[in-house]
């Protein structure tokens, strides 16, 4: 690709792709999540998508690449390629602002920034979690995590002292 | 949610795909990766840590789901499951570089659910059955911390595709450690009951610490994570000679892998064309 020029074909494709909504946080796009890693149209008109789990295990992923194919086929391209792409790993650091607007939104509490590593093993922190998060409906600081497991992989259970409703936080990793 | 049926409501709007669940037949997790193995890598060693690392994952992970409906809150059986989740696609992405690796281009499935125990690779700490809960927990600690130091390490791996499964094992495996971490630490510092089980835990998973060091490597990391953890919970890691189990890494198993596998395996045997 030449550099600071892009096509007006691989602009419009990625507009489509960007707007594929997640499966499991359907009020993010793709691209809210930070999964779609790029879009492009080849010479002879294909369409190579690159998305990137988020978790391992994450079952969405079938249907995302559904979901990009799909929409892109609705917007005319014919030769669609979704690819996975591993490396670099996914982080929550590549939720856009956008994205962490809408989850707090629709009562998710979007994610701190990734823990950062030192050099040597991982170390292994046994004090509680020490950052505050939020409560996405009252806004009330006063918040304990109840399981750092929810109904997904990407999220923790917490519940708010202030307003005693709980909710969900999508953890840092 | 017009369906009264819980499963045809999972199904909704799939209509083309009533898969909903992990079953067979799933697109190749490597989809679309570059899996040629560089030239400087040696594929039957890749292939054989591959699917050491696979069914660790695979048999921890069907332990793990049996905990389900049987924990002891919801919170639990949750966490659990999830922890599973990460390893089955931990599982998943290392048979599919296998396949790719062995010279056999097999797919997933074909490892998971169409090889017999003595093929199995896991150490026999993972397929010991869950047990008490405190057991459960000592044994989920161990794992989680040398498979965490023992993929971090793999992060420098020569073969790229391994070492993008490794990055984001760690980043999963973080988390795992010190689920299982807290445990312990809850009840070895808990009543004198959950203490008392609790170091019946460490007791019987201390002589397989030396099996799961015995192919690779991560002693040290592991050691010091366990004492860190045992330090803060008032236990010891008793001094007692190794298991006379396994080795698994050679495919000697404890009479616990069978059973296990049977029922991992029984619908995929009983319907080998089908996918679910």
């Amino acid at each position: 690709m030449v550099t600071g020029a892009v096509a007006p074909e691989t602009r419009r494709a990625r507009r489509v792709a960007e707007q594929v909504p997640d499966p499991e946080l359907p009020m993010l796009t793709l691209a809210d999540l930070g999964v779609l890693r790029g879009v492009e149209v080849g010479d002879d008109g294909t369409v190579v998508a690159d998305l990137t789990p988020t978790y391992s295990g994450c079952p969405a992923m079938a249907e995302m690449r559904a979901g990009v194919a799909a929409r892109l086929k609705d917007a005319g391209f014919a030769r669609v390629e979704v690819r996975t792409v591993l490396d670099p790993p996914w982080t929550t650091d590549w939720i856009t602002p956008e994205g962490r607007r809408k989850l707090a939104e629709h009562g998710i509490a979007p994610p701190g920034p990734a823990p950062r590593r030192a050099p040597g093993p991982v170390p292994l922190s046994l004090s509680p979690t020490r950052h505050r998060v939020a409560c996405p409906r009252c806004g009330s600081a006063d918040t304990e995590e109840s399981s750092r497991f929810g109904a997904t992989s990407c999220k923790a259970l917490w519940r708010c002292l202030a307003c005693r409703e709980p909710f969900e936080y999508l953890k840092e990793i | 949610m017009s369906d009264d049926h819980l499963y045809m409501t999972l199904a909704e709007g799939h209509e083309d795909d009533t898969r909903w669940a992990y079953g067979t037949g799933f697109e190749d997790p490597l989809h679309g990766v570059d899996t040629t193995v560089p030239e400087d890598v040696d594929a039957a060693e890749l292939a054989a840590l591959c699917a050491a690392l696979g069914d660790d994952a695979l048999v921890g992970a069907q332990r793990l789901a049996e905990w389900t409906t049987r924990a002891p809150e919801l919170e639990e059986e949750v966490a659990l499951a999830n922890i599973g989740l990460d390893l089955l696609g931990q599982a998943r992405l290392l048979y599919a570089r296998c396949g790719r690796t062995d010279g056999t281009g097999r797919g997933e499935d074909a490892y998971a659910y169409f090889r017999d125990p003595g093929e199995f690779r896991n150490v026999t700490l993972a397929e010991l059955p869950n047990g008490d809960f405190a057991f459960s927990m000592a044994r989920l600690l161990v794992l989680s911390s040398w498979r965490l130091h023992h993929l971090d390490g793999l992060t420098a791996s020569p073969d790229p595709v391994l070492r993008a499964v490794a990055a984001k094992g760690v980043k999963e495996l973080t988390y795992h450690r010190r689920y299982a971490a807290e445990w312990v630490v809850r009840l070895g510092d808990g009543t004198e009951e959950s203490h008392r089980r609790m170091r019946a835990g460490i007791e019987q998973v201390a002589p397989y610490l030396e099996e799961l060091f015995g192919a690779f490597d991560a002693r040290a990391e592991v050691l010091a994570d366990l004492r860190q953890v045992l330090d803060a919970a008032g236990l010891e890691l008793p001094a007692t000679a190794p298991a006379a189990a396994g080795p698994g890494r050679e495919g000697r198993h404890t009479e616990h892998l069978a059973p296990l596998l049977q029922e991992l395996q029984s619908v995929a045997r009983a319907h080998p064309e089908a996918t679910w």
